[in-house]
């Protein structure tokens, strides 16, 4: 039985690496086929102190599985009183995921990214997963969910290796603008209700999670120069001439 | 055919419990004590690796003095027992009073059921919004629990080092001066004086968002201690273990 028109599901999570880490952001909608099921839910949690989640698909299990691997995390901490590595985090959650793979036939499949600061290496990594529980690290940006082929569009254009942390939380909102301008199961920033894509850094000094004024005042800008042009910032075209 | 001979439950209960007394009276001791801004336990503790203080949950901290593997284990079953019942209900739903209930049936069983009891003393910390709603629960080795305040001490001088605590507490002392108390007074009726290295610190810091467990790093320790030279009594008289 198929049942992915009968519970929510989460759609959109970007995440790329930036100077200081990785960016991670999520648009707030949930579907249940053609219907919005919710308009301000959360998908990029904070899984430990230096690492990120973000969740498309199933919510009900999605949000589950995040729960179990933010306790996993920090009892392992606890008990051997260091934290896992990275690599070892997204295998973790790869095994998790892959315990998930009845419900995944059945289509409730739960889509993960992972991101962190490897504080072994000094640099943000990020990892996608598949519904088996196939773990693929991936290099400067991903996106997973409904809209992603559309986020990654626009990540592609604005995307810089070095990007400092306002510009990498701006081109976040961009790219989801950008899914959600094509997507219809990508939630756009509502401004009428104030609700906005939640947006986690990971950096070697831990997670922080955007707070609702930073992201209304990033959401804000990113809006009204949309008002001026509707696609976005245009990337430069070499040789063009201006 | 030899004949069974009659031990009393008395003799028993008191033979066990003088044998775990020595045993705890034998170790390096700690200190919990509260202070301004929450609850911290400072050890005698060389080692870097063994910890003798450690995080069971969001608000709250374990400490021990005895033998390791026998309070590691209780450390290691009270963090899983924490961690299962804040994912089965819900993070609120994991308290100190609970753990320290936990913590006091097992020793309770293992006194008087086991060939030996355990040789540990230990303390469970849940620092609460204001210092009033602070709990500190110390448990024996016979699963006795007591309700703790203000400050304490385990292991080898214990009762000289509550003696010091008492001179030097108050209510409202800030972190910095609250462990360089702790560590005056573990050095009480020791001939050695304690360095940093020798300490092993951490506090429940009740302005932390969500785990309030930090532990003191050994530079930030030093630093504390630097600032306290001079003041400190130095009470070489009195001698110890």
């Amino acid at each position: 039985m198929d049942m992915s028109h009968a519970v929510p599901h989460g759609t959109t999570i970007v995440a790329f690496t930036y100077r200081d880490g990785v960016v991670m952001a999520g648009d707030r909608r949930a579907t249940m086929g053609n219907l919005i099921a919710q308009r301000d839910i959360e998908k990029v949690f904070p899984a430990d102190e230096h690492s990120v989640i973000g969740i498309a698909g199933a919510a009900g299990l999605a949000v589950e599985l995040v729960r179990l691997f933010q306790v996993e995390l920090e009892h392992y901490e606890k008990i051997e009183g260091v934290p896992l590595s990275l690599d070892g985090k997204a295998n973790r959650l790869a095994t998790l995921l892959r315990s998930n793979l009845g419900f995944a036939m059945q289509g409730l499949a739960v889509v993960p990214l992972f991101g962190g600061f490897d504080q072994h290496r000094g640099k943000g990594r990020i990892f996608s997963y598949d519904v088996t529980g196939g773990r693929y690290e991936e290099h400067d940006h991903f996106a997973v969910g409904s809209g992603s082929v559309f986020a990654r569009g626009s990540l592609k254009k604005l995307y810089r290796p070095d990007l400092q942390e306002s510009d990498a939380v701006t081109a976040a909102v961009e790219a989801l603008y950008d899914a959600a301008d094509d997507d219809s199961a990508t939630g756009g920033p509502d401004l009428s209700r104030g609700i906005f894509p939640v947006v986690a850094l990971a950096t070697d000094r831990g997670v922080d999670v955007l707070t609702e004024e930073r992201m209304a005042d990033v959401v804000g800008a990113v809006v009204e120069a949309r008002r001026a042009r509707p696609d976005g910032p245009v990337a430069p075209l070499p040789g063009a001439a201006s | 055919m030899s004949v069974p001979f009659y031990v009393s439950p008395e003799q028993i209960i008191k033979d066990k419990a003088d044998f775990a007394r020595k045993g705890i009276s034998r170790g390096r001791s700690v200190v919990v004590l509260q202070y301004r801004d929450g609850i911290v336990f400072v050890a005698e503790n060389p080692s870097r690796a063994l910890h003798k203080i450690s995080e069971i949950y969001d608000r709250i901290g374990f400490a021990a003095v005895g033998k390791y593997n026998e309070f590691e284990n209780l450390r290691v079953a009270g963090v899983r027992l924490a961690d299962m019942r804040g994912y089965a209900y819900d993070r609120r739903d994991v308290t100190g009073r609970s753990l320290a209930n936990a913590y006091a049936q097992t020793l309770g069983t293992i006194f008087t059921e086991a060939a030996k009891p355990y040789e540990v003393e230990i303390v469970v910390a849940e620092v609460g919004p204001t210092t009033t709603e602070d709990q500190i629960y110390r448990l024996t080795f016979d699963g006795s629990v007591a309700d703790e305040a203000s400050f304490l001490a385990m292991g080898g001088r214990a009762e000289a080092i509550e003696g010091a605590l008492a001179d030097g507490w108050q209510s409202d002392l800030d972190l910095a001066p609250a462990v360089r108390l702790a560590v005056q007074a573990l050095a009480t009726g020791s001939e050695t004086t304690l360095e940093s290295a020798d300490i092993e610190a951490a506090v429940l810091d009740r302005t932390r968002p969500r785990r309030a467990f930090r532990r003191i790093s050994p530079t930030e320790l030093a630093e504390t201690l630097a600032e306290s030279q001079g003041t400190g009594p130095d009470n070489g008289a009195d001698r110890g273990d």
